[in-house]
Order: structure tokens, then sequence, then C-alpha cells
């Protein structure tokens, strides 16, 4: 039963409804899928290979004994590393926790367990969650399944590996300015962010407060919307968490209906800079589109190009901030305390050897512009900008429903290529930033193959806020045409991995 | 000129509490001064009379009922800890020898 691996997540619910497999049988399929597989991927960190058949027994147990579970009890899914779950390993891509073993569960973890979602383990990614290749991990980088040599996107490039290598039909990421759509759209797979608030940071290990956002990754829109009711929905214990009911994604991704839907174009991300075949596949989408009934408009957004500078200076101002709780004097690392060395010696010390180059960069940028002389110039001007692009957002959603722009401007680049080159490296995310800072819902679907490389392209919608339906009206819409032209889903173009035994 | 220049930079490794090393502050001076080179460019935006927007959703503040509710054990609170002692967390002197 190898080819359990293959199915999507609403199928192996259903196989398991049926009675035809077991929670425990697909659970070893996958775990020997990433013994297989992840010599050459690197999409995990850590299997809990007991804890996942342990969880898989328990939900196999509760359907036998006739307990009503929900649609996807018993489907496996990889956690993005950045995610505490009690007792298992969780690091963020640092050094400065490495085998920090939370004593709690993320307000995500709660829910999934809740639903009896396996938990294989825990994925790769950037430091803290700072980059967009996956190549900043303390543990070294993740390879993209579709070529070994290219990066998987980032910062959560473990998951979107980890679901295009057929590792786990779910996974969850975190998006604070890309890190799940970027990786999606370097992968062939779909990545929801979903609107700011409308899943839970408690147990998230912060990057930039007022944007990080937890959402589902998969590799059809269906999983997606599924997971994202499981993980939506108001928390208490997370004091940003909107008190509105869930958006109906998955009857939305059901429908996949697009007549009537107006959508805009934006101007301003495309154009120079962008790779001809990322511009090609996505204007034959829009285009696409329009023969499913949608009607297309050209949106302009003036102020999406000030999007990056000012996430350049949010961002690193609220991570410095978050990451001073790494002291090395509660958990984690702790370097040079030898009785003669000062706390904050210690903690000097400890910072240097904990944190990465790219953690190091951002903190001290953050650190500038927060400083007196330079907050107003700096951060506050950056909020400025940021209301600027809200309004931008505000006023097309006047004119549209949704809007839509290429998921990044090029597809999966090879490692190494930008490591040396922080800005090369920060316009990957040109596109996926204005929907953080404006807080709507964002999502990245695959629309093909790009012809110069032969390698998967991403369509970027953006919805307004708690409205993630309509990402997912958009995104079954292209998936059902796409593959009735294609005769599968693209994520069946990718190249065969190498098995080893 | 440098935006910031590569004392500056030693500055704030210290304002952060990151020991760097020569090298590495020959490496990050010159790419800080890129980064600040690009995220200047929010001020070619004419934002005098724009509110600032601290936060993606207008939220007022959240309070929770002041009711005391489960928590982390001591041994779970100290399950992290790089050293510990009698349940509390142990640290290095705060105090050098001088004060």
């Amino acid at each position: 039963m190898s080819d359990l691996t293959r199915k999507t997540a609403a199928e192996l619910s259903e196989l398991m409804a049926s009675g035809e497999t077991s929670s425990v049988e697909i659970t070893q399929a996958h775990l020997d899928r990433i013994t297989a597989t992840d010599t050459a991927v690197h999409a995990f960190l850590h299997v809990d290979t007991d804890g996942a058949l342990a969880q898989a027994a328990d939900v196999d147990k509760r359907r036998a004994a006739g307990e009503k579970l929900g649609p996807l009890a018993g489907v496996p899914l990889a956690l993005k590393d950045v995610l505490t779950q009690d007792g298992v390993p969780t690091t963020a891509g640092s050094r400065i926790l490495e085998g920090w073993k939370p004593p709690y569960d993320s307000t995500v973890v709660k829910r999934l367990k809740a639903a009896g979602i396996v938990i294989l383990g825990k994925t790769n990614m950037d430091e803290f969650a700072m980059g967009s290749s996956t190549e900043n991990s303390a543990y070294g980088p993740t390879h993209n399944p579709w070529d070994l040599a290219r990066i998987p996107g980032g910062s959560g490039g473990g998951s979107s590996a980890a679901i295009s290598a057929y590792q786990a039909p779910l996974a969850i990421g975190t998006d604070t300015g890309g890190s799940i759509r970027q990786p999606a759209a370097f992968t062939g797979t779909v990545g929801v962010k979903p609107t700011y608030g409308g899943t839970s940071r408690y147990g998230l290990i912060a990057l930039a407060s007022s944007l990080d956002t937890p959402g589902p990754c998969a590799r059809t829109t269906l999983d997606a919307a599924l997971l994202h009711e499981v993980i939506a929905g108001h928390d208490p214990m997370d004091s940003t968490s909107i008190d509105q009911p869930v958006p109906p994604v998955v009857e939305a991704a059901r429908r996949g209906d697009v007549n009537g839907l107006r959508i805009g174009v934006v101007k301003e991300l495309g154009g120079e800079g962008y790779q001809p075949g990322v511009e090609a596949r996505f204007h034959e989408a829009v285009e696409l589109l329009t023969k499913l009934g949608a009607e297309v408009v050209e949106v302009s957004c003036p102020h999406f190009q000030y999007a990056l500078p000012a996430y350049y200076l949010i961002l690193p101002s609220e991570a410095s901030s978050n990451l001073a709780k790494f002291d090395a004097m509660r958990f984690g690392l702790r370097v040079g305390d030898d009785g003669e060395n000062d706390a904050e010696q210690v903690m000097r010390l400890t910072r240097e050897a904990g944190f990465g180059a790219e953690v190091k960069r951002r903190i001290m940028l953050g650190t500038h512009a927060l400083s007196s002389g330079y907050y107003d110039a700096y951060y506050g001007q950056a909020q400025k900008v940021r209301t600027l692009i809200a309004r931008d957002f505000t006023r097309a959603y006047e004119q549209v429903d949704v809007l839509v722009s290429p998921a990044t401007p090029t597809t999966a680049f090879a490692i190494g290529d930008r490591v040396n080159d922080p800005i090369a490296m920060y316009k990957n995310d040109l596109c996926t930033i204005p929907s953080n800072l404006a807080g709507n819902a964002a999502a990245s679907f695959p629309v093909g193959l790009a012809d110069e490389d032969g390698l998967p392209v991403g369509f970027h919608v953006m919805a307004p806020v708690m409205r993630d339906d309509l990402l997912y009206q958009v995104g079954a819409a292209l998936e059902s045409a796409l593959a009735d032209q294609w005769g599968g889903v693209l994520m069946s173009k990718a190249p065969e991995l190498e098995v080893t035994r | 000129m440098p935006s910031i220049t590569r004392e500056e930079v030693a500055h704030l490794a210290r304002l952060a509490r990151i020991e760097l090393s020569d090298d590495e502050l020959d490496h990050l001076a010159p790419q800080l001064d890129q980064i600040i080179g690009l995220v200047a460019q929010v001020s070619d935006v004419a934002a005098e009379d724009i509110p600032p927007t601290s936060h993606a959703l207008p939220l007022s503040n959240v309070m929770r009922k002041d009711e005391n509710v489960p928590c982390l054990t001591p041994e779970q609170a100290l399950s992290g800890a790089p050293a510990a002692e009698d349940q509390r967390f142990r640290v290095p002197r705060i105090l050098s020898e001088e004060a």
C-alpha cells in the first residue's frame, strides 16, 4: 500500500471511514517515505515516530469504538518547528534552542490533536523564520523535491518540501512576509496565509507579532481548506485573535466557482524583475479565470512599492524586541557561565554563539531603527507607509472582490545563489509582503511550470480581511480547470525522488 | 558616505547584547549599510498627515477575566532552564566586583 502517500488528505479520510485502511497504516507509510527520502530532501528536523504511531493507534481505536471523528482524524501532518508541541523538541531552526522541549502545546497543536490529526514531526525552517530559502536554518538547508540543487522556499521550506516529497499530505506553516506562500509557489503546492488574527499565535515562537500568521499547506485546495477549518477560530490565549466565526473555507473549496467574481490584477506586481515563465503562467491563469466567468480588471496599488522597505523596518524592530527573551537565563543555550563572567557577558557570548548571521543582521537593524534619533524617520515612517498600503487595499476592494499577482518574481533559485546578497533574497517577498502589512488573507496556488526551467509557478490571490473563503473559491476553480487541461494536478509532473533503503 | 559606520555597528551589537567578532563586524557593517539604504526609501513617501498603523487590524485592549487558571508547575517551568537550583532559575552574577 505504498501509494497511500500519493493520496490527498480528503481521500485518506474516506479510505479510513470505509475501513479500507487505518491511520496506523497511513502513518507508517508516510514514516517509511520520510526514511526513504529525507536524507536527500532534509525536510524534517525531528521525526516523532513513536508519538505519531501512538496518536494513529488512538484514532483507530476511537474509530473502531464508533466515536464520531472529524474529517481529518488519522491523517498525518508535518509541523513547522516554530510551533510548540508538548515534550517534542522545538528549535525554530536555531542553535540557541537546540534540545529545548517545550512544556506546553501551542493552540494550533492543541487543535490538530483535538481533530485527531497525527503529527509526524517538526519541519526545517530559516532560523526564527528569518529568510526565504531555508538556508538560514542552523541545521542545514532543505532541498526542493522538484530539483534537489534548488531551495524549497522559506522560511517554511521544510513544510513545503515535506508535502511535495509525499512525506505528508498536510503541513503547517507560518507566514510573516510570505513564508507559507512563497515555499508553496516554489514547490507546486497550495499555501494559505489566513487573515491576521484568524489563527492563533499562542505557542508560535514570535518573529514579528503584528504580522505572524499560522496557516495550512497541502497539495490540493480542498485539503488546505479542511486543515484551515481545524486550526482557525478565536483563541482567548491570543489577544489579537478575531472573535468571529471562521469564514466558510471548505464550502468555498468545494464550490470553486468564479462566475461573476471581480478580479483585480495588481499593476505594480509584474514587469521588470519578473521571470518571463512566471509572467506567462500568471497571465494564462488570469485568462482562464476570465473564461470561467470572472470579470478581470487592472488595479493600481501605488504604495505597494514601499511595502518591502517598510516591512524591513517593522519586522526587524519587532524581532529585535521579541528575541530579547533569548537571554540564556530561562531556557535554551548558555555559553560562558564560568563563575567569572557576569550575566550580561554570558548573554552576549550566548547570543553570539546561538544566533546565525541573518538573525544578527535583523536584530541589529531593528535595534538601529528603534534607537532614539532614528525612531521617527524609520519605524514611525514605516508605520505610516503601512497605513497607506492598507488604504490601497481598501480602495481596490471597492472595485474588485480579490486581487491577484504572481506569488513570486522568479521560480526556485539554486542553493547558495543569494546567501551573500541579503537584498536579492529580500526581493523574493515583493508580492507577498503587502498582505502581511495590511493583515488580509492571501494564498498561492500552483498554475504550471515556467518554460525556461521547468519549475513550478505560484498564482497569488489576496482577499479582504475575513474573506478567506474567496481565496479557496479562486484556487479551487483554477485547480479543477487546470487539472482538466493537464489530466491531473501539477504535482503529478514532479520528478520521482530517488529512494534510499 | 556610508549611512552606518563600523563603530556604530559595534555599538548596536553592544546594545543588542551580541559579542561580535572583528570578522563579523567587517562583514556585517557593509551589509547593514546596504539594507539601510533600501529601507530608507520609506522617507520618499509624503506621509505627514497619515496616522501610523501599529497593527493590521484595529483592536481595543483585550482583558481576560481575573481568575485563577491552570499554569505550569515549577518543574515544567524549569524544565528548559540552563541551570536551576531550589526550584529557581540559577543565573550568573549580575553585579561586577567593583560595584
